[in-house]
């Protein structure tokens, strides 16, 4: 294991994101307190409980995996498309490190900055809202499953994209459509019947549902099948970039 | 392949290696090629003609199609932690992280090629580049030549046992070439090995210990650098006249002699290994002609003329 460079990429990753804190840190947190006014202060006062929850509790897990999903994938993506873009990914590519300790730096660091926003973000909405966590561990569970995930999904977007419009088009395009229908800031118990079956489709059911079951101990769908399918998507995610590495696609001539 | 038989291991051993890209294109064709260890070895070819890719092979940037690469007796494929931990590339293209400081970018590649930080190591290397006094400088706010400088410096971080210099000096200034070439020399004292390509055949010249010249993706030649020089230096032989002739005089047609635009001066061009030159005999005709000689010089041909003929030579 070339533990140097793992730390080398990390250190520099992190270091990046200090930089940018304005860009980074808060900027994500004012849109999330902006969401916390607009629709659990203002609307949310005049909409009955959710499933025994007031609405601005609610909608905090679902705020919170929002910006976990969009934080994760920017980070990741641009992380490692940018060396791409300004030419010094020769030098990751020339480095004896394995494609392994590649996606752990780069992931690891976006997983962490992600984690470390979300945190930052539940934080924040104690100041609005009544907060309770009934399985912390379990959130935790959930936080880091989904960082890591979507921070995969990020590499390969990061990888995928020539430029910097195909690196914007998943996360605008699909990813937040999704994380909008996908229950962050209602139940899918309240669509009509046809469309809570569509909705199983949409991944992000399941890490809301089972987030905000840590958090309420109520869930849109069984916690074991939430915990199943983020962990399926992981490991298709970890799938594709093992064929990645394996071709080169994008990486290497 | 040069036949010399050395005690210690070759650094890098290239032996039927191809790449086709997927456009087709044939970048290498079968090139087989040995690298001494502690050599400075020049690739020289013109652009286009694969030696990027060739290092590219070497170096972990590009997948060979067919073919084998040793560096250091491992293989670049499977004991790819081995190879590359033993080799530092500097590109052709300045690439940067703009926003980083020099200390930083150096300090990340040690780290990024397994070393642990060594701080008394990158500041001998920015010393020695002259970039001491920038360390803590953005990337964004040093000019192409100082961003060179921290290219090399960051090859140089974990220091490798080879050397890889693309187009060194593409786009350099006098004062940073210098002060490479004097890196350069220190790290051969050091038995550090150095592989550059270039186009710039005086910087082979200057340079190199062993010259190799590709073209097409082919290995058309790989010489000492004074053999090369040797065996195919011509020579050229002017002879200053007393007063410009009109044209050539009949009895002096068919020596080999041509005349300059000026009338002033007459050329010989000779093989200078050969065991007859022919210049007595020249010099003897052009005195029967009743021709004054003012004075006489002779010229070595460069790399560039030889580099030259040889691809003309070879369409």
């Amino acid at each position: 294991m070339n533990y140097y460079a793992i730390k080398a990429i990390y250190h520099f990753e992190m270091a990046r994101w200090w930089r940018t804190v304005t860009q980074s840190i808060i900027s994500p947190v004012l849109s999330t307190s902006l969401y916390f006014i607009v629709f659990g202060a203002a609307i949310g006062s005049r909409i009955e409980s959710v499933e025994g929850v007031s609405y601005a509790a609610f909608i905090v897990p679902g705020l919170i995996m929002l910006s976990l999903l969009q934080q994760s994938l920017s980070n990741a993506s641009f992380g490692i498309y940018f060396p791409k873009f300004s030419g010094t990914v020769y030098e990751i590519l020339t480095a004896p490190i394995s494609h392994v300790e590649t996606v752990i730096a780069f992931v690891g660091a976006a997983a962490t900055k992600s984690i470390i926003l979300a945190l930052i973000i539940l934080g924040t909405s104690t100041l609005f809202v009544d907060l309770q966590i009934q399985h912390p561990v379990w959130m935790m569970v959930f936080m880091v499953l989904t960082a890591v995930t979507f921070s995969l999904i990020g590499f390969i977007i990061g990888i995928w994209a020539d430029g910097f419009e195909k690196l914007q088009l998943i996360p605008l395009l699909v990813v937040t459509p999704l994380a909008f229908l996908g229950g962050t800031f209602y139940s899918i118990s309240m669509l009509p019947e046809t469309w809570q079956t569509i909705a199983l489709l949409n991944p992000v059911v399941y890490l809301v549902s089972g987030f905000r079951w840590s958090f309420y101990g109520v869930a849109d769908v069984n916690v074991a099948i939430s915990l199943g399918m983020t962990l399926l998507f992981m490991g298709l995610s970890l799938a594709i970039i093992a064929w990645i590495f394996r071709t080169g696609y994008r990486l290497r001539s | 392949m040069n036949m010399h038989t050395t005690t210690t291991q070759p650094a890098v051993v290239i032996s039927g290696l191809s790449k086709t890209y997927d456009t087709g294109f044939s970048a290498l064709k079968n090139v087989n090629l040995e690298i001494r260890s502690g050599e400075i070895f020049a690739l020289l070819g013109p652009n286009g003609a694969g030696k990027t890719t060739l290092i590219g092979t070497i170096c972990g940037l590009v997948r060979p199609t067919s073919g084998k690469i040793l560096v250091g007796g491992h293989d670049v494929v499977t004991e790819f932690r081995k190879t590359r931990a033993m080799i530092g590339l500097v590109p052709q293209e300045l690439t940067s992280d703009r926003f980083e400081t020099v200390w930083a970018t150096v300090s990340f590649t040690r780290g990024l090629f397994g070393k642990p930080r060594n701080d008394a190591v990158i500041e001998k290397i920015l010393r020695a580049l002259s970039l001491w006094d920038k360390k803590d400088n953005k990337l964004i706010t040093l000019s192409g030549g100082m961003k060179r400088r921290v290219l090399i410096a960051k090859a140089l971080s974990h220091e490798p046992e080879i050397l890889f210099l693309d187009e060194p000096t593409a786009g350099v200034d006098v004062e940073l070439r210098r002060d490479m070439w004097n890196v350069v020399r220190d790290l051969r004292e050091q038995g550090v090995t150095i592989i550059l390509t270039t186009h710039y055949i005086e910087e082979a010249e200057e340079m190199a210990d062993r010259i190799g010249v590709i073209s097409n993706g082919e290995i058309i030649l790989v010489e000492e650098k004074s053999e090369l020089m040797a065996k195919l230096g011509k020579k050229d032989l002017t002879i200053q006249l007393q007063e410009p002739l009109a044209a050539l005089p009949p009895a002096l047609h068919g020596t080999g002699l041509k005349l300059a635009e000026s009338g002033e001066e007459l050329i010989y061009t000779y093989n200078s290994q050969a065991d007859r030159t022919g210049i007595a005999h020249l010099i003897s005709a052009v005195s029967a002609e009743g021709i004054r000689i003012k004075d006489l010089s002779t010229r070595q041909s460069s790399l560039e003329d030889i580099f030259i003929g040889l691809l003309r030579d070879r369409t």
